[in-house]
């Protein structure tokens, strides 16, 4: 199986460290990654605010650069959302003959990398230990896009020493929604309180969740009130061994 | 021809007017309580149906065949119900409809109507209308009710007060009902049976005396020519039912091919809206019947910009809303900033999607925004709206709407920025240095221009100082 690493821009810039935890656990559980240097981004952030045709040349991009992969695996489940719910769309609308045909067909190649541990790896336990309490934020676009169900919170509970905790009304928005919390950044910021509050009545001392957007969003938040709680994507966790955390 | 009447004229933007409303502590208390009983008492009863899917598909394809067939069955309706002794009207939009009602009223001889709880005469400003040509028209539903007497504006589809509390209502009833008609009882009190018994007093007055009445409808079935409406508190019953005269104002989207479709909807209605498994009022009739309830009976077809909606393939959709109002209930933004700031008689995610449609985007770009895309509304949506999907279509409307702007340039350098490994590769070096010259323990605290409303409360992490893809050219590619 020919697997590629999408690590999308934002995690490229920003969270580098993701993607190192996704190529160690793969590399560990036996597989070789490839990185395609030609990718860049999605196009999520221009289809949502509303910038369609400048988001099709990323599509294309995406369908040139993958589409010879048995499996493209993405750390962020918004830019997994993107490409399986947006990019078909936007090859009809705006798309070649060649692109409405190489869309289809590479969209269901494309995972969400807990998705492709659990549903086409099929492991759970990936060989990790962290010893920290740790609850799990199921984004929006983890719960209600992708329906992910439980395969995080799987992946989680096999991680040896992992103290697993709930937090309350775990399923409502944490408010970030891209350029939504800039353009409605009051509303945001009220969402973003209740999260934190949710967060910090778990008890936990680590927050993960499958998507660092909503993580630079809720982390951002938990920094300035210096509530003690740190983020950190869930791969960065399964990467996470005896040897110690990352 | 555009929905004149839905949009509260001189209503600021979303983000502005929520602001406003983030401001207001009990406001916010209001409606976390309510938003939050009402869902968890919605999945429990929708939970109670192993065919709540099944359902939800087969509403869905209801309203699909009623609107691609909308004008074969809009026809068949006005002949059953001429046929069974009402009277149909087409109007065109708001001042059309608005028109045939005040005379249809003038010609009762009648000053004073009594209203069944209606959206369609909400967003056509009836009231405001019969009042200009002398009417006084009477709310009796208890939230409109509270409304009315308060001079206020609905924020909520099926609770229009539902950002008052009992104390607020207790002291609008003391003092306002008075010069509506009956006065409130000496020493109301807050208790909600009280205050219901107070509405209950003041408004049995109206039931007994008024001779026409004015309704919405929930649905309207084709072949039967049968309309519905669907209440909770027997005011509409007493509407339907005492007086001489009906007329019944109803969204052209609200017709069904048939009568057995209501099957459908009427489980799904009560379980979305109130968290009922059935709701206590369900009022049923066709046309007239001699000697038995109104013995007039006047059916306003209303478009009002529906026509242009249903043109729209992808926003079309947005016109097989049933009025549950679950998808306010669940929405997270809805719950924080309430109804009044979506300007428009119809609030939250559905009112986001079907205002702009209704009106046109010009007036309400903001609209489409005011969303997280979270997707809550869709899986609460009992007729499956797609509504993220809708959003992200009229907000592509709304930017080819406005035309040049400083975002629309941002936007297009970031998009030939991100077509390119190189420049990316580049732009990332140039954050890298810019970002750790603002940080101060590796965060940044403050972000310039329009990003400093993020800033405001969030930290941000400095942009790493090397790249995933710098990391790997070192560490991978030439092992
Ligand atoms: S859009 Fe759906 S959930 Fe919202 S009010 Fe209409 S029918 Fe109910």
């Amino acid at each position: 199986m020919r697997i590629a690493l999408f690590i999308t821009c934002f995690n490229d810039t920003v969270f580098p460290g993701t993607g190192r935890a996704v190529v160690d656990v793969l590399e560990r559980l036996g597989h070789r990654v490839d990185f395609p240097q030609e990718q860049t981004c999605c196009g999520q952030m221009h289809f949502n605010t509303g910038y369609r045709p400048e988001a099709v040349p990323l599509v294309e991009r995406f369908a040139r650069v993958f589409g010879e992969y048995d499996a493209v695996v993405t750390p962020s489940a918004s830019c997994a959302g993107m490409v399986r719910d947006n990019h078909p769309v936007l090859a009809e609308e705006h798309g070649s003959a060649r692109l409405r045909t190489d869309v289809p067909k590479l969209v269901p190649r494309v995972h969400e990398f807990t998705e492709f541990l659990v549903d086409v790896l099929g492991v759970t336990d990936v060989g990790a230990a962290f010893p920290h309490r740790v609850a799990y934020h199921p984004t929006c676009h983890s719960l209600r896009g992708l329906r992910l169900g439980d395969r995080p919170q799987r992946l989680l509970k096999a991680v040896k020493d992992l103290d697993l905790v709930d937090i309350p009304a775990a399923d409502s928005c944490c408010g970030f929604g891209g350029t939504f919390a800039v353009k409605n950044a009051d509303t945001s910021a009220a969402m973003l309180a209740d999260k934190m509050r949710g967060v910090v009545d778990s008890g936990a001392e680590v927050l993960c969740a499958a998507d660092n957007s909503c993580l630079l969003h809720i982390g951002g938040g938990l920094s300035r009130e210096g509530s003690g709680v740190r983020t950190m994507h869930l791969a960065e966790i399964l990467a996470a061994t005896e040897g110690g955390p990352r | 021809m555009t929905g004149r009447g839905v949009v509260w004229l001189g209503s600021p933007p979303f983000p502005k007017a929520a602001r406003e409303a983030l401001k207001d502590g009990r406001l916010r208390a209001n409606l976390k309580r309510a938003t939050t009983t009402i869902r968890d008492k919605r999945l429990a009863v929708a939970s109670e149906l192993d065919d709540w899917e099944a359902l939800r598909e087969s509403a869905a394809a209801i309203k699909r065949r009623a609107a691609r067939h909308l004008d074969r069955y809009l026809l068949q309706l006005e002949e059953s119900v001429t046929a069974a002794g009402g009277t149909v009207h087409w109007a065109a939009d708001a001042d059309e409809a608005n028109r045939i009602v005040t005379g249809l009223v003038s010609a009762t001889g009648e000053r004073e109507v009594v209203k069944v709880k209606s959206m369609a005469t909400q967003e056509i400003g009836l009231n405001e209308h019969l009042a200009e040509a002398g009417i006084t028209a009477y709310e009796t539903d208890l939230a409109e009710l509270i409304v009315q007497l308060g001079d206020d504006r609905p924020s909520h589809i099926l609770v229009p007060a539902i950002h008052k509390n009992r104390g607020e209502i207790r002291d609008l009833f003391a003092a306002e009902m008075g010069s509506w008609g009956r006065p409130a009882p000496e020493g109301l009190t807050d208790e909600p049976a009280a205050l219901a018994e107070a509405a209950r007093l003041h408004l049995r007055e109206k039931f007994l005396s008024a001779k026409v009445a004015v309704s919405g409808a929930n649905f309207a079935c084709a072949d039967t020519g049968t309309v519905a409406v669907v209440e909770s508190e027997g005011n509409g019953r007493m509407c339907l039912t005492l007086p001489d005269t009906l007329i019944t104002v109803m969204g052209i989207e609200k017709v069904l091919p048939a009568f057995t479709d209501l099957e459908v909807f009427l489980q799904l209605l009560p379980r979305s809206s109130t968290g009922e498994r059935m709701n206590p009022y369900t009022s049923l009739w066709t046309g007239t019947t001699p000697g038995d309830g109104p013995q007039a009976f006047h059916l306003v077809l209303l478009d009002n910009g529906r026509t242009d909606t249903l043109a729209d393939e992808v926003g079309r959709q947005a016109l097989a809303c049933i009025r549950c109002s679950a998808c306010l209930n669940v929405c997270p933004v809805y719950e924080r900033t309430g109804g009044h700031a979506y300007g428009s008689v119809y609030p939250g995610p559905i009112g986001a999607v079907l205002t702009p449609q209704l009106v046109g985007i010009e007036q309400t770009a903001s609209l489409p925004f005011a969303s997280t895309l979270c997707g809550a509304c869709y899986d609460a949506c009992p007729v499956k709206i797609n509504i993220p999907e809708v959003l992200t279509h009229l907000r592509a409307e709304a930017v080819a709407a406005k035309g040049r702007s400083a975002e629309a340039l941002a936007m297009k350098a970031a998009a030939a920025v991100l077509d390119s490994p190189r420049l990316l590769g580049a732009a990332q070096k140039a954050a890298a240095l810019g970002g750790r010259a603002l940080a101060r323990g590796g965060h940044i605290g403050r972000l310039p221009g329009p990003l400093h409303g993020w800033s405001d409360s969030r930290d941000t992490p400095a942009p790493a100082a090397e790249s995933f893809r710098t990391w790997w050219r070192k560490n991978r590619e030439n092992r």
